[in-house]
């Protein structure tokens, strides 16, 4: 590495301050493509996905982005399966900005998020190998002048069955330009299927091991600045007043910035920018929100959920009858979380008068193009992205924050190219959080069935600044709110789900791993445990009798109560709780182990996890997401929350926002069932299955239920009243 | 400032502050961003590099502190026996999702390796607690330090 340093180094001289640097910068990262991105020259390219050349390469642009979740192997095996391609020849290359190619079918953006990849695009990558496929074996054909029903493909060649001729698929490159598409292409009956279901290695992960691989906040350009920024602490807040003196007098430093909710320092390196940013003075003018604390959201909050709500679902009569038998209502509260990926946000532009190139790992291609746009005033094709592998997604990288701001700092400069990084404490000060919820559930019990069911969810609508048009598709109801809840798998006649948005004030909410569903999931999983109580049953056993309609729900039950070895005997305060989700088309039923110290503190045991996916097209991928899915749940649960104090996120960095660690970390068992049904959603199911397992297992060791995240040590120690 | 630092075998000779953290050093100056930033304050572990041999953070080391004393960084732990045999685990055990902490994590269990061939799980824990993954790698993360382990075992025996 130090060798290709050298030769593509460029010396730059004469920096701000009083020494002299010798800069070394890669042109570009080595591992970056020399070429074009989406370069088809030469290449039979039949159509937005696929990319073969002359020696066999195939390089398959991926419509998904890969932020570890292992869409960058598992849609190459989808497409590879019905192109009956060699899969050792096959590289992935990120999808350019483009709505019309690469939207995700399901969502209608391109946008990688909601566990939609591989449910959306499975028919489309399947047809679009299949297709390319036919007209290979259709190139082939030809030459040899015979039927293609005669001919087979294997491991990218084509083989004349009857004569044992045979052409490569690179071989094949130039002929199959000029073959038109079939209109209809038949695909693999699934029993055929030679790479999907297989748990083949991830093609994303080599480069993972010598730090080769190039995220956003890793790219390199030649006369590069640096930057940090600090945004206004208060949401609407503005620059008051600046006192630059102390930040310019920092070894290279070379400029302040100041906008009017923002200030940004720019230097020779992050470390004098950050150095700089620390020597700053700023005074800023609050506005309205530098008066919230969290005490004033949670009344927002409360006082909206005992309103009438819109109603997203009903069936039978639920106020009728949640007059018989005996009434239960309960709520749960969760609070705001951040995304924290490992990667800080960050992102780096050039701008030009006439262009701006932009270079970050992002989950929005599309709309940071657009945004882009918008906020230089340029058009579309002269807003360039480049795309990486992220540094953990999340959802975070749903927004285009972090491009904007450096779009805005990039404006302050002469053209020359600025990364722009965020420190951890303004990565955590600044999120889109998830949002605070409040649900409120009534139900009734009638010889251990329950009766009437009715669920009100308040909180704030995401999807409403996110995806308008389907806020209003749905007449002002949120469907990722209320998702998991009104299609809850229990056997429940009498039913209803009522929606109240509740913004709240002086915070941005945004989507978080898990979305809707791990709100509600919690709430009813939580709320089921309670009903059992109070009719007196096993808890799985309660679950089982409402989930008649619902046999892939029991199926995973019954095995994680195999599993888990449900209702052997565990030692003093130790407890096992369960938990069951219909979310993203998966269905998933965990048990989470767990103990209870005299202090409150609590010891992960042992975690069990049961999944019908469908279809699982990698089910490697799917045990590591589930694995760290369930960490990232049980996270928040312990940990995650977002305290507000004078409109500001009370949150500096790890010590303060605290993340599971390894010693911390039981094991966690999953079992992948087998299935033929159509593949299900994974990156998110694992964050929605941890919360409620995990405070049912709480439960069953203490008998404390309870009814707010994260967990509270004082009530768990019986310091403090639940 | 002109330092010189002996970086996996190399000498690289640049201008910094002093009290610039080898981090930045690596990555902003000398362009090697494969060591990452993660929080700045020594809590997350993903700019773990060797300083002889012994796991530090790079993000409060400055420069320098390190003198003479040789650094290795992910792009040269693969040329030591215990950084080569963690990597292969990782890829046989397929630790890795993002990947953005894992060269920290990597650099934390070469140096587990190099001083104890046969940690337990205290020894694991005691090494890798301090390396935060957002992804939730750590089952298979311990899973891969003990096949690393065992390797070393079956190369020695075989």
């Amino acid at each position: 590495m130090a060798k290709n340093l050298s030769r593509r180094g460029v010396l730059r001289t004469g920096l701000a301050g009083a020494f002299v640097f010798t800069f070394y910068l890669p042109v570009r990262a080595a591992n970056e493509p020399e070429e074009a991105p989406d370069s088809t020259q030469g290449k039979f390219a039949p159509n937005a996905f696929i990319r073969i050349d002359r020696t066999g390469k195939i390089t398959l642009v991926m419509p998904s982005v890969e932020m570890g979740q292992g869409v960058y192997t598992a849609i190459p095996m989808i497409i590879a399966e019905e192109l009956d391609a060699d899969f050792s020849q096959v590289a992935f290359e990120h999808a350019p900005p483009d709505e019309k190619l690469y939207a995700n079918p399901m969502l209608g953006v391109q946008a990688t998020g909601n566990s939609n990849s591989i449910r959306a695009f499975w028919k489309p990558l399947r047809t679009a190998g299949a297709t390319a496929r036919a007209m290979l074996v259709e190139a082939a054909a030809q030459q040899w002048k015979v039927d293609p029903q005669s001919c087979t493909a294997a491991s990218s060649v084509v083989t004349h069955t009857a004569s044992g001729r045979k052409l490569s698929y690179g071989q094949l490159v130039d002929a199959a330009m000029k073959v038109a598409p079939p209109k209809d292409v038949t695909l693999k009956d699934p029993k055929d299927f030679v790479l999907i279901g297989k748990p083949l290695k991830r093609l994303d992960t080599p480069n993972k091991t010598d730090g080769k691989v190039i995220y956003g906040i890793d790219a390199m350009l030649p006369g590069m600045k640096f930057a940090t920024i600090m945004a206004s602490p208060v949401k609407g807040g503005k620059v008051s007043h600046v006192d630059q003196t102390e930040a310019m007098k920092v070894p290279g430093v070379e400029k302040v910035i100041v906008l009017d909710d923002m200030v940004a320092v720019v230097g020779a390196h992050f470390w004098a920018a950050k150095k700089g940013l620390d020597a700053l003075t700023v005074i800023w003018a609050d506005g309205a929100n530098g008066t919230i604390d969290s005490a004033h959201i949670w009344e927002d909050i409360r006082a909206a959920s005992r309103k009438d709500g819109l109603v997203a679902k009903q069936r039978g009569n639920a106020a009728k009858a949640l007059g018989e038998g005996e009434k239960i209502e309960l709520a749960y509260e969760m609070p705001f979380l951040a995304h924290a990926t490992m990667e800080p946000m960050n992102c780096t532009v050039q701008l030009k008068p006439d262009s701006c190139e932009i270079w970050l790992g992002t989950q929005i291609m599309a709309r940071v193009q657009s945004t882009a746009a918008q906020l230089t005033g340029l058009p579309l094709e002269k807003v360039i992205v480049h795309n990486h592998l992220l540094g953990g997604g999340f959802g975070r990288r749903l927004e285009p924050d972090m491009s904007l701001k450096a779009i805005r700092v990039a404006q302050q400069l002469n053209g020359e190219p600025v990364k722009v990084v965020w420190t951890r404490e303004e990565d955590l000060r600044h999120d889109l959080y998830r949002p605070v919820y409040r649900d409120v559930i009534e139900a009734s019990l009638k010889d251990g069935k329950i009766k009437g069911w009715k669920y009100k969810v308040t909180g704030s609508s995401v999807v409403a600044r996110w995806l308008p048009p389907a806020f209003k598709a749905f007449h002002g109801i949120d469907f990722d709110a209320i998702d998991s809840a009104a299609d809850t798998p229990y056997d429940l006649p009498d039913f209803r789900v009522e929606y109240v948005r509740c913004e709240p004030p002086g915070m941005n909410t945004g989507f978080w791993r898990g979305v809707g569903p791990n709100n509600n999931v919690f709430a009813i999983e939580c709320f089921m445990d309670e009903l059992a109580k109070k009719a007196g049953k096993d808890p799985i056993a309660f679950r089982l009798d409402h989930l008649h309609g619902s046999p892939r729900h029991q199926a995973v039950l019954k095995l994680v109560r195999e599993k888990s070895n449900w209702g052997s005997p565990l030692p003093e305060r130790a407890g096992r709780g369960v938990s069951v989700q219909p979310s993203f088309a998966s269905y998933i039923a965990t048990v989470v182990e767990a103990e209870v110290d005299h202090n409150g503190d609590v010891k992960l045991r042992r975690v069990v996890c049961c999944v019908d996916t469908g279809i699982a097209v990698n089910p490697d991928t799917i045990e590591a997401q589930l694995q760290g899915g369930l960490i990232f749940g049980l996270t928040a649960a312990l940990y995650g929350d977002v305290p507000v104090k004078h409109g500001r996120v009370q949150l500096s960095n790890f010590n303060d926002y605290r993340m599971l660690r390894i010693d911390q970390t039981p094991p966690i068992e999953v079992h992948v069932v087998k299935s033929g049904e159509a593949p299900g959603g994974i990156g998110e199911t694992g964050a929605t299955a941890g919360p409620p397992a995990l405070r049912n297992a709480l439960f069953a060791a203490t008998g404390i239920p309870l009814r707010r995240m994260p967990v509270d040590r004082d009530v768990l120690s019986g310091r403090k009243k639940a | 400032m002109t330092m010189t630092l002996r970086i996996n075998g190399q000498e690289k000779t640049f201008d910094a502050p002093p009290d610039m953290p080898l981090l930045w050093v690596l990555r902003d100056v000398l362009g090697m961003t494969g060591t990452k930033f993660g929080c700045g304050i020594a809590q997350c572990g993903a700019c773990t590099v060797h300083v002889d041999g012994k796991p530090v953070r790079s993000c409060l080391l400055p420069v320098n502190a390190v003198g003479d004393r040789a650094v290795t960084t992910i792009e040269g732990i693969g040329n030591t026996d215990a950084g080569a045999r963690v990597q292969k685990a990782w890829l046989d055990i397929e630790v890795i999702q993002c990947g953005y902490c894992q060269s920290g994590q990597i650099m934390s269990a070469a140096a587990l390796l190099a001083a104890t061939p046969h940690p337990d799980d205290s020894d694991i824990n005691a090494a890798m607690a301090g390396n935060i993954c957002r992804c939730g790698t750590y089952v298979r993360i311990r899973e891969a330090i003990k096949r690393a382990a065992g390797e070393r075992e079956e190369a020695k025996n075989g």
